[in-house]
């Protein structure tokens, strides 16, 4: 058993980490906020990379990886804050002509909620009589679509949207724990840096622990595709993200509560996440389930 | 990534329940939990039955007398042994898992011979000597003193949370020998004969009602300096190779049986009609999920410690946190499906709800872990 990162794993990986880290900086995030919407350019940059034609086969014109190879790449999606339906057209390569290569963004509707409507070229699922809403998340745009009633049936979520969903927290967990550390670790007061203090030293450590826990889970669901891993995945990756960054604003304290620091977009990225697929309410109702089944 | 097994890896699980299979049914029927003597009887049998099969030791390097068996060897014998309901290690826990490592790794060639083959066979029962009742989460602040008597140390002072002292025959034993030195480097490893004179063994009775504790008291206690462990004053580092042990695969087992009693849970709450509240079965769910996370951040950890050469680092207190609160999770969980049977100590799981408590304590408080993971690993500055 080898259930650790292959050499090829770990190159694609840091190749997708140095993509963004060229061509989605600090910089780039601001302007992004100021004037959301795909950047047709990069997403095309992305196509190239072979970011959405990742697991579709070779004979396809894809790169022909799998499940693995993808949470990878998305973990380091979220990671950055890579705003746009990522997902959605990760997941039309091959059936919606262009998502492969970039050329078309395409979004989908999930649940009662759809994300960058009106900057996609192609909708997957019934979005009429979508209404925009005022998005928490400044890099979301989200419309909200059908009875706005909780319970209503909706269509049982893709586990592989469910899982990447999960590798893009996974992401912000990492992320989100290296910036609290980052800032823990210069920020000085009482004579020392506040890193120093156990009350910010133990918030940290169970930041790590919470996403290393949910790096376990979310790479064992990858390999296995089990929809009881996936939905453990799941849970335990929207916890890492959410309650990381809620963490990590606490340890920046004041600039943490800023809109110029970057530490509220994780947050708000992490709870548009946790909307999607379903809800937590039914991964822990299946995972109860299957304790019985 | 990859979750499958090597045919190899297969095979031994393969004949590791073929031998489980037969062995288990010959064994004698389990002992009374407050009968010492009974308790280590039957752990020695079980061990000399894993002797006599070549499982003994099987994490243990080769020369040292064990198998030299890889972290997924190992990982494989306590996954298949919790599931066939073996026996657990017992009283042979301190003897396998901390001083038999250490004297594997620092002892000295007789050393080794002479007390690494009895624990192998299950002849000899060791226990732990280390923490104070000043020396608690602050180990390296004990204050038992030794001091050099022609061939001997001469021990006094006291030792507490000791297992099977009542049972054992020897105690891996921390002493100070230098009061002067920097608190880190004044410790000595002694091997202590249980039977020497001035030893007094007081049991320690739990929260769970048991023994399972004791305190030894010290006066002068004799201990030839041919059982010390390394060189004088650096006991402290030969201490650490242990504790490294004991945060690595000790909680497979354990890991395994969780996710049997989450099981039973779930279809005891079927049973009693608790199931029909939706917040304990989310409540079940999210344990389900959290125990399917453990096994595999156990399997990930097994992976790792195989590709750094099988010593865990410390992702082991990672692991420890997030395990050590799950476990109590889980049995609070189980007294909120027995409701008031929660109260009475003779249902299933109410005992082991009481032994989740000192998941927190033991091996290191989670506040040292905490500290443990954000300075060794975070790198977060040590606080004045």
């Amino acid at each position: 058993m080898r259930f650790q990162l292959t050499e090829d794993q770990r190159a694609l990986r840091d190749g997708v980490r140095q993509l963004l880290a060229r061509r989605f900086d600090a910089d780039a995030l601001r302007v992004a906020v100021a004037s959301p919407g795909p950047d047709r350019a990069l997403w095309r940059e992305l196509g190239a990379a072979g970011l959405f034609a990742l697991r579709l086969p070779e004979a396809e014109g894809g790169v022909g990886l799998g499940l693995p190879e993808a949470v990878l790449a998305f973990e380091e999606t979220g990671r950055a804050l890579l705003p746009g339906p990522l997902i959605a057209t990760h997941l039309a390569a091959g059936t919606v002509p262009g998502a492969d290569t970039g050329e078309a963004v395409v979004t989908a509707v999930d649940g009662s909620l759809v994300e960058w409507l009106t900057q996609a070229d192609v909708v997957r699922g019934d979005a009429s009589g979508a209404v925009p809403l005022r998005s928490v998340d400044p890099l979301t745009p989200l419309h909200r679509v059908g009875p706005d009633t909780p319970g209503a049936a909706v269509a049982a979520p893709d586990p592989v949207a469910v899982l990447l969903t999960a590798a893009e927290q996974l992401g912000t967990a990492t992320r989100v724990c290296e910036l609290a550390v980052g800032h823990a670790r210069t920020r000085e007061q009482f004579g020392q840096p506040i890193g120093a203090f156990q009350a910010v030293k133990h918030l940290c450590a169970d930041m790590l622990v919470r996403a290393e826990t949910a790096r376990a889970a979310v790479y064992a669901a990858a390999v296995t595709a089990d929809p009881a891993d996936v939905a453990a995945a799941r849970l335990l990756a929207d916890e890492a993200a959410v309650r990381g960054a809620r963490d990590c604003l606490q340890v920046h304290g004041g600039m943490g509560f800023t809109w110029e620091a970057e530490v509220h977009l994780h947050l708000k990225r992490a709870w548009v996440r946790a909307q999607r697929g379903g809800g937590v309410t039914e991964s822990e109702e299946s995972l109860a389930v299957d304790l019985v089944g | 990534m990859d979750l499958s097994y090597t045919p190899e890896e297969e095979d031994f699980r393969a004949r590791l329940r073929e031998w489980l299979a037969k062995a288990l049914p010959t064994l004698p029927a389990r002992p009374s939990p407050d009968d010492w003597p009974a308790r280590r009887a039957y752990d020695a049998g079980w061990q000399r039955m894993l002797y006599d099969a070549g499982y003994a030791g099987l994490h243990w390097p080769v020369d040292a007398g064990g198998r030299g068996a890889t972290p997924t060897q190992h990982l494989i014998f306590l996954e298949e042994t919790e599931k066939a309901g073996a026996p657990y290690v017992g009283a042979n826990f301190v003897g396998l898992l901390h001083a038999g490592p250490t004297i594997a790794a620092e002892g000295t060639p007789q050393q080794r011979a002479r007390w690494l083959p009895p624990v192998l066979r299950g002849d000899e029962v060791w226990c732990q000597g280390f923490s104070e009742p000043d020396a608690g989460s602050d180990l390296a602040s004990l204050r038992t003193r030794a001091w050099r008597d022609g061939d001997a140390y001469v021990v006094s002072g006291s030792k507490i949370w000791t297992s099977h002292a009542e049972v054992a025959d020897w105690c891996e034993l921390l002493v100070r020998t230098d009061p002067s030195a920097p608190k880190h480097r004044g410790i000595t490893w002694l091997a202590m004969p249980m039977d020497a004179p001035g030893i007094t063994v007081r049991p320690l009775r739990t929260l769970a009602g048991s023994a399972e504790f004791a305190e030894v008291f010290l006066d002068e206690v004799r201990v030839p300096v041919a059982n010390r462990v390394g060189a004088e004053n650096d006991g402290w580092r030969v201490t650490m190779v242990t504790l490294s042990f004991e945060r690595g695969t000790a909680f497979v087992g354990e890991v395994v049986a969780c996710r049997r009693v989450l099981g039973e849970l779930a279809r005891q709450a079927r049973r009693n009609g608790r199931w029909d509240d939706p917040v304990l079965r989310r409540r079940l769910g999210r344990l389900n999920a959290e125990f399917r996370a453990l096994w595999r951040l156990t399997q990930w950890n097994v992976s790792e410690a195989e590709a750094g050469g099988g010593v865990p680092g410390v992702g082991g207190s990672v692991f420890k946190l997030r395990y050590s609160h799950a476990r109590q999770e889980l049995y609070d969980t189980a007294a909120e499906v027995l409701g008031a049977d929660s109260l009475d100590l003779d249902r299933t799981w109410v005992l082991d709800r009481l032994s989740s408590l000192s998941y927190t304590i033991a091996a290191g408080t989670s506040q040292i872990q905490r500290n443990i993971v954000a300075e060794r690993i975070l790198g977060l500055p040590k606080g004045r």
